[in-house]
């Protein structure tokens, strides 16, 4: 099965994608609608998708198929989820096929996104396995004659003594045709075989060798190749273009002009490209200088915005005891910073007989299917959406956007399969950016050295202007001719948060209120960026604590314990501590220094300390962080390996966050244009990583995907403090300012 | 126009226009999917593939500028089921995230060992260093090489 995918032509392609339907079960989402009965609570996605055949399918050819709403992004998501379906049904990992996030034929799981795949999905597809399990061993003892519990499964085959059948055998008579009551308990931890084990990605061989692995690299009988042409800045207003002369160019099969929006379509790609470069440069926009100041002045700015403010978490406790009590106060910043996936987004879109189907890198092909139809002004049910992997999505990036573009373009076309694919201008300048942050941390120190009094205020954009909600959160949708509006942004409530996600401290403080200050105008789009506010909020939350212990005269890791009851954060710290070699107030010397920091992800994820060691250039203000050395829990791990690609992953981008990346622009337009503008982390700036695992058999898992972006950030931080004396408190630490502070 | 390519030693006539870049020949004409469109502007090496020995841009090589010269992309290297020491070192260290960058960051290793069959962790880094991974991988790659590299000694 491996290689065949690996090596798929185009039919084999379409197969996957799609073409060929299969018989799931797409009833459940109208299910879960219906007024009364109310249905029992099930667990995970599950619960909004009831039907165990939802899920998966035994076949008699000796494999298994197994459905999911998440979508592969690259975390190896598929390879995790086959693990659990392995395991739960005592079958070979091998014989797990593994269909994603299709509105034609998978489960509707909304977004793939907050590190809850494992949490939602995994959990349903363990109880969809260990009830179909035992709905084929009850037809096994029927035919075996044999009591289901003398029964015994090894990769499908079912044994009792001498006689034996197969779930292949069985399939046929197996009726997943009906709502799961998880009334079967899954495997206990000690009896995995699969899960636990490092099992290698299914998708690495195929992207090593060329195979058809990405929407990119989709190629359908007719297809044309398309581009976007945006407007010169964020409201500009299209005065004039030359449509005619570019209806002229070599190739060009249509030329789209709605509103602000415009696009071309050509035989041939760099066609396509010429085209759009010729349209661009005849169009004639009226802009307007409606972007925010740069700099400094831009938290100043946030700061003045009409804000939506809110006590997110606040607690009254005991006062300070008698004696001295010293207060603490510190501002920090975050800028406007990109996804910049290294693929720019693409899709491919076809309008035939009145029925849209997009390929799509969406994170949700439910809630894009969605908001396509009311742009194109088509019924949802005309529309498909099937998900087909991008290059590496760390949020809401240009996926939704190109997917509306690509079908703005296939009605111009008439029939034709196009794929448009955004030049690297478009992602840099149109992508919605992770939010500009400030933060506000203040606190007392009562005389031994314990926080009594607490607050932390927040400034922020939104952090989710998905697809999804009321209006249209698509772009195009945005600058057509009759134009929907964005659905009014909505932040996740706590405990989990988005704005202030992470901001309310997992420590033991007597005292604290927690405010966010929520500014839902954007005058630069903002949305989901790995983390959402965590990692601002978290920087700022653990480098503030160093600075606490600092004042107090305390070692950082003693300080933090002395603050922390939850003994699964207490043991990851002194994980962290022990492995890294953690010496207790330790100085730096000047230029090479250490520093710690901690999160519970969510407050509800996973649990990550990190360790980051800095060598500081005081000459050229260069930050190189030297090694990152983390300590994870989460939970029950089901692919250690994967795990630990996913935590790697996010030290060395939160890295190159935290020293490296700024979104710039002038007062009118964005000027992030490409790699020359937005340089991120290269191959000698990259530190050395260890990461130590603690497994929690006994405990559900947690999600990882955004566990140590927020403590790596404050660990480096931390560690110039602890090297140079000097706090940085706004990122990012670039050259021109660590040189600037330490002058 | 038709412009004739040598790929994986193989002759291709290219009806297109002399400045069109290698990468959409590559990509759309001969149907290879290895080398990827990351910016178009030489900057993140995505599209890289080896021309007479060299490591190459793509997405900034004309098609003309190229005829008659010896490309060879990663589908020259080897298949899933016949992988190069590289691709087969990159499946072992589970070297990629979302893998876009992965074609690019072989076939800039393959022209370094290429070079220098045993190059040190410090030559692999500066080799790739101009080779843009977003996922945060780049301590499996260069694990990667460094495995490739010692299988072949």
């Amino acid at each position: 099965m491996k290689n065949k995918k690996f090596t798929a032509g185009r039919r084999e392609f379409l197969q996957q994608s799609g073409a060929i339907m299969v018989g799931f079960s797409l009833a459940p989402a109208a299910f879960a609608q219906q007024p009364a009965p109310k249905p029992a609570p099930l667990p995970g996605s599950l619960n909004a998708n009831r039907m165990l055949d939802s899920w998966l399918r035994i076949n008699p050819n000796g494999t298994v198929t197994v459905s999911t709403g998440k979508a592969e992004l690259g975390q190896g998501i598929l390879t995790a989820l086959a693990q659990i379906a392995a395991d739960e049904l005592d079958v070979g990992y091998e014989r797990i096929e593994m269909i994603s996030a299709d509105t034609s034929r998978s489960p509707n799981e909304g977004m793939t996104a907050g590190s809850l795949s494992v949490e939602q999905s995994g959990t349903a597809i363990r109880y969809a396995a260990a009830e179909a399990r035992d709905i084929l061993l009850q037809l096994a003892a029927a035919r075996l004659g044999v009591a289901a519990d003398k029964l015994v499964v090894a990769d499908g085959t079912v044994t009792a003594g001498g006689a034996k059948t197969t779930y292949w055998d069985l399939a046929q008579n197996a009726n997943l045709k009906r709502e799961a009551t998880a009334r079967i308990k899954p495997k206990a931890p000690a009896r995995h075989q699969v899960i636990g084990k490092s099992i290698q990605r299914r998708d690495i061989p195929g992207k090593v060798t060329g195979g058809i692995a990405y929407v990119q690299d989709m190629r359908l009988p007719g297809m044309v190749f398309g581009r976007v042409v945006r407007p010169a800045s964020r409201r500009a207003q299209l005065e004039s273009c030359d449509e005619a002369a570019v209806r002229r160019m070599p190739g060009v099969v249509a030329v789209v002009r709605d509103g602000n929006f415009l696009a071309v379509a050509a035989e041939r790609e760099e066609q396509a490209i010429k085209a759009a470069y010729a349209l661009r440069d005849s169009a004639k926009w009226k802009e307007s200088p409606d972007l925010p100041p740069q700099g400094m002045a831009l938290y100043e700015h946030l700061q003045k915005l009409p804000s939506q403010d809110s006590v997110v978490n606040s607690k009254v406790g005991a006062p300070a005891g008698g004696g001295q009590v010293s207060t603490v106060e510190a501002t920090y910043t975050r800028p406007y910073q990109c996804h910049a996936s290294l693929g720019p987004s693409c899709a491919v879109a076809q309008l035939k007989d009145d029925k849209l189907t997009v390929w799509t890198h969406s994170q949700g092909v439910y809630p894009l299917r969605q908001h396509l139809a009311r742009v194109m002004r088509m019924p949802e049910p005309s529309v498909t959406a099937i998900h087909v992997q991008g290059a590496g999505c760390y949020g809401h990036n240009g996926a939704d956007d190109v997917a509306c573009d690509a079908a703005l373009l296939a009605r111009a076309i008439k029939g034709r399969p196009v794929k448009l694919q955004w030049m690297r201008e478009d992602e840099f300048g149109w992508e919605p950016y992770g939010s500009a942050m400030v933060m506000k941390l203040k606190a007392r120190l009562d005389e031994r050295g314990h926080v009594v009094d607490w607050q932390h205020d927040v400034w922020s954009h939104p952090h989710s202007t998905r697809p999804g909600g009321p209006g249209s959160n698509l772009l195009a949708g945005l600058h057509i001719a009759n134009p929907l509006s964005m659905g009014a942004p909505v932040n996740s409530p706590q405990p989990s948060g988005a704005a202030d996600r992470n901001a309310v401290p997992l420590y033991e403080f007597p005292n604290q209120r927690i405010v966010l200050h929520y500014l839902p105008e954007m005058p630069l789009r903002t949305s989901a960026l790995r983390t959402l506010g965590a990692y601002a909020n978290v920087f700022s939350l653990e480098s503030f604590i160093d600075e606490l212990a600092a004042a107090a005269g305390a070692d950082p890791v003693e300080f933090r314990l002395r603050h922390l009851k939850d003994p699964r954060a207490r043991a990851v710290i002194e994980a962290a501590a022990q492995k890294a070699g953690w010496k207790p107030k330790q100085k730096g010397d000047g230029s090479r220094g250490r520093g710690f920091a901690f999160a519970k992800y969510k407050n509800l994820a996973a649990y990550v300390a990190v360790i980051a060691d800095v060598e500081v250039d005081r000459r050229t203000g260069k930050v190189q962080v030297m090694k990152a050395v983390a300590a994870v829990d989460a939970g029950l791990i089901i692919n250690p390996d994967g795990l630990s690609n996913q935590i790697e992953g996010g030290i060395i981008q939160s890295t190159s966050w935290t020293l490296k990346e700024q979104v710039k622009f002038d007062r009118q337009r964005v000027l992030t244009q490409s790699w020359a503008d937005y340089p991120i982390l290269t191959f000698p700036e990259v530190p050395a990583v260890e990461v130590v695992l603690l497994n929690r058999p006994d405990e559900r898992s947690l999600g990882v995907g955004e566990g140590s972006q927020g403590p790596t950030a404050a660990a480096i931080s931390n560690a110039v403090a602890n090297a140079t004396g000097k706090r940085l408190r706004d990122l990012p630490f670039t050259r021109e300012r660590v040189k600037a502070a330490l002058a | 126009m038709a412009i004739t390519i040598t790929v994986n030693g193989k002759q291709h006539s290219v009806d297109a226009a002399p400045d069109t870049p290698l990468l959409y020949a590559l990509r759309n004409d001969l149907e290879l999917n290895g080398a990827k469109f990351g910016c178009g502007l030489a900057q993140c090496g995505a599209c890289t593939v080896i021309i007479e020995g060299k490591a190459v841009r793509s997405c900034a090589t004309p098609l003309a500028s190229v005829a008659g010269k010896a490309i060879t992309t990663i589908e020259g290297l080897g298949t899933s089921a016949r992988p190069h020491a590289l691709q087969q070192a990159f499946v072992e260290e589970q070297a990629a995230q979302c893998g876009y960058c992965a074609s690019g960051m072989i076939m800039t290793a393959k022209a370094l060992l290429d070079k220098n069959p045993r190059p040190t962790e410090a030559q692999i880094k500066k080799a790739l260093a101009a080779n843009l991974c977003r996922c945060g991988t780049h301590n499996r790659i260069v694990r990667a090489i460094q495995r490739a590299a010692k299988g072949a000694a």
